[in-house]
């Protein structure tokens, strides 16, 4: 068998995770961005992604392109079962990405792209997290395509989850700025990283222990007993996680909040794709059989080789040019 | 209700409407991120002023429109799942991979050094920062490589099987990806935005000029502009020639469109205008020119030329379309060179940027590129139909298993949001324009630059 599959399985989950963590704190910025205590906060707050945020959408990009490229079955049943949810997701993205341009173009409309910047963020992590809740509950197929309703993915529980990855985006976005900025804006962001880390903490809990009630297959993967001490140290290494960044947070600590964030981000990732595991369209798809052609995978997959670790390295070098706090004058 | 609602011909609509949006954006910001790059290595090289004061005034109309251009770009590129699954399932082995490199090796490219170009001029070296041009510059071209490779391959495919079931596979990533049609369409296509940037640049620096309002930066504009209408207007008409004959080897049936013939002959007229009828077969009102098709297709005065008859009626693009749009474009093609005739005899009469009719003309030129290229790519795709890809899938097996409400709501909903989002979009460029490149020169020194003896230079100094 051939392992070309399983390698692009392996980089597209990375690409997505990417995804999730780098424009998550975007994302996150963009849900706090009118509860900031001042005009000026909030451009700092824009000051802190605006150099990054375009970089760091195009990792759904690629992860999209990704689907298509290495697995065109799955693409093809996916996107039209989420159809709406990912309009509206663009939608959002739009309203967030253009508003980094107009805002600071505009005098009286000003306003309006705070809000659009605002908004947008909060619909494009809602549609996110009510995609992935839907996902979770698995998607109906007929031969090649997608079979079910254009509502299936409504349901409490993809509610819930949309409203847990706002909240979790807000806690990225905010520990990032308690890494970025300084002053009354560091202490406010730092405020607001311990209120939502409560919600975190629950929607956590809520998540890890619905995933296995509504399906079998996931219980039996977490409650057997080899398995169990394997993957016991992920959910209290995310329990350790909270009260680490909340005993950080509350010590005054700049950087340590926004990278044990990361890691409960990633944790839960591990922990969701662990539960998922082989599905790429689940319960339906396999990502062995939605892969490609043995040679569109390869063709692609010797591209990636050569030029995701030169991705990498410039996009490291993008993030060292802005390294250090921001300042308000940094906008060109 | 939603049974009247065709998810076809609604997705159908929905998908030419971004892409006509999307196409706006790239046409613009490929010439512009070059140009961009030209004008920092002339403020390198030359140490003047001007230089800078033209960039940051477009810089910021680059980042503006760069940015709608990532936003409708990121949508043009779900919609091959959420619309046309069906296409994306079974050409998914050979669109996909080309999809792929295009975000590897440009959209992460262009998306990363635009950081720097736009935010880091006062945070790295000169050196760097003109890098960071360069490096935008090739990732808007190399973007255009791959996009157009997939598009070509669409029009013009090789290199490939069809298994029983219907999916395309993969034979040789050569073929598929130099098919025919793709290097004419590459070469028509980057010219076309070159072209398109030159004639907004030049418009704007008529106006200024026309004005009398930044003088110095507005003959940079303008002249820069005038350079490339004089030069590449004329290399476009070349182009176009060569992409027009490589499309009546391989898609006769599109060049017997734009032509609106319907019987094949010897010695083919060329109908300069018309009324295409689809149902009659015949182009009513048809004011023709002897012979020219086919000396102009065949390169000889009686060179056959196919009609429309040949093909079965399902198996016609919608010829009106097709006519239409090919005598717009070769009409702003025509009136660019004009454009660039005129200015180099009134350069050469030293009366270039001082005789107000033509910097009247070129402010009217300003959107000619755009309507161009949206000509020509209703040309392009248009006359593919019925098929999305070329006589082995039609647009209407393409499509995803949606419901034709649902695609009713979302174009509605892309409807509204574009008009808001691009309409302030372009208001914003508008007052950038209108604001000029003053301002810029004096919050220069605040850009950190390490040379202040630019600035204060009396020989440089702005007026």
């Amino acid at each position: 068998m051939s392992q070309i599959p399983l390698v692009w399985y392996c980089l597209l989950i990375t690409a997505l995770f990417l995804y999730v963590f780098l424009d998550g704190l975007d994302l996150g910025v963009g849900i706090l961005f009118p509860f900031a205590p001042s005009e000026e906060s909030r451009d700092l707050m824009m000051n802190s992604i605006a150099p990054f945020w375009d970089g760091n959408e195009t990792w759904l990009v690629l992860a999209g392109g990704g689907l298509l490229a290495a697995f065109p079955l799955a693409y093809a049943i996916l996107m039209p079962a989420f159809y709406m949810p990912v309009i509206l997701m663009l939608l959002g993205l739009i309203f967030r990405g253009v508003a980094f341009e107009f805002r600071f173009k505009a005098v009286r409309g000003r306003r309006v792209w705070d809000y659009a910047f605002h908004f947008g963020s909060v619909l494009a992590a809602f549609m996110q997290g009510m995609i992935l809740g839907s996902y979770v509950k698995g998607v109906q197929v007929a031969g090649r395509s997608f079979a079910g309703g254009p509502f299936d993915w409504v349901s409490a529980y993809s509610f819930m989850t949309g409203v847990a990855l706002v909240f979790g985006y807000t806690l990225l976005g905010s520990t990032w700025l308690v890494m970025k900025t300084e002053g009354f804006t560091q202490s406010w962001a730092r405020k607001c990283a311990s209120y939502v880390l409560v919600y975190v903490a629950l929607f956590l809990g809520v998540v890890s222990i619905s995933m296995p009630i509504m399906n079998d297959s996931i219980r039996a993967l977490w409650f057997t007993s080899p398995h169990y001490f394997y993957l016991a140290p992920m959910p209290l290494g995310s329990a350790l996680l909270v009260l680490g960044i909340w005993n950080r947070l509350s010590r005054g600590a700049d950087n340590s909040p926004f990278f044990m964030s990361l890691a409960i981000f990633f944790l839960g990732y591990i922990g969701w794709g662990i539960s998922l595991w082989p599905w790429l369209v689940p319960f339906a798809v396999t990502f062995r059989q939605a892969a490609a052609a043995p040679s569109s995978q390869a063709f692609l997959l010797a591209g990636t080789a050569v030029v995701l670790p030169l991705i990498l390295a410039y996009v490291s070098y993008c993030y060292y040019v802005f390294r250090g706090k921001v300042s308000p004058g940094g906008y060109y | 209700m939603s049974g009247h609602l065709d998810p076809v011909l609604l997705s159908r609509i929905q998908f030419a409407f971004i892409i006509a949006f999307h196409i706006l954006f790239p046409s613009f910001t490929v010439g512009l991120a070059s140009w961009l790059a030209v004008l920092q290595w002339r403020r390198l090289r030359t140490g003047n002023a001007v230089y800078g004061d033209v960039y940051h005034m477009w810089v910021k109309i680059f980042a503006v429109t760069f940015g709608m251009g990532v936003v409708s770009g990121v949508v043009m590129s779900f919609q091959f799942g959420t619309n046309w699954s069906a296409f994306a399932d079974r050409a998914g082995n050979i669109l996909g991979p080309l999809l792929g490199y295009e975000v590897l090796t440009a959209f992460f490219l262009e998306a990363s050094f635009l950081g720097v170009m736009l935010f880091g001029e006062n945070r790295v070296g000169r050196k760097t920062y003109f890098a960071s041009n360069l490096i935008v510059a090739a990732g808007t071209l190399i973007s255009a490589f791959w996009i157009l490779a997939a598009n070509s391959w669409m029009q013009t495919p090789r290199g490939f099987s069809i298994a029983p079931n219907g999916l395309f596979f993969p034979l040789s990533w050569k073929q598929i990806i130099f098919n025919p049609s793709f290097p004419f369409r590459f070469a028509h296509m980057v010219t076309a935005a070159f072209l398109t940037t030159a004639f907004v640049v030049g418009g704007v620096g008529a106006w200024y000029l026309l004005r009398a309002r930044h003088v110095r930066q507005a003959r940079v504009m303008f002249g820069m502009a005038m350079i490339m209408a004089i030069f590449v207007a004329p290399m476009q008409l070349l182009f176009g020639d060569a992409h027009g004959r490589n499309t009546f080897e391989y898609q006769p049936e599109k060049v017997a469109a734009m032509e609106g013939l319907w019987e094949s002959e010897r010695g083919a007229p060329s109908i300069l205008f018309g009324w295409p009828d689809q149902k009659d077969e015949v182009t009513k009102y048809a004011i023709e020119i002897p012979k020219l098709s086919s000396l102009i297709l065949t390169h000889e005065l009686n060179g056959l030329v196919r009609g429309l008859k040949e093909w079965p009626r399902d198996e016609r693009p919608p010829v009106a379309l097709v006519f239409f749009a090919f005598r717009v474009m070769v009409v702003l093609g025509v009136l660019m060179i004009l454009t660039g005739l005129t200015a180099l005899v009134l350069f050469l009469k030293k009366r270039l940027f001082d005789t107000r009719w033509f910097l009247g003309w070129c402010v009217a030129m300003s959107p000619a590129g755009f309507l161009a290229v949206l000509a020509g790519w209703c040309i392009s795709e248009t006359g593919r139909q019925p098929w999305v890809i070329q006589g082995l899938m039609r647009t209407s097996q393409a499509v995803s298993p949606v419901k034709g409400f649902a695609v009713a709501l979302s174009f509605c909903a892309f409807v509204l949001t574009y008009a808001v989002v691009f309409g302030a979009g372009v208001h914003y460029i508008l007052k950038l324009i209108r604001k000029g490149p003053e301002a810029e020169g004096q919050i220069y020194g605040s850009h950190g630059l390490s040379e202040p003896a630019l600035i204060t230079d009396p020989a440089t100094k702005k007026e």
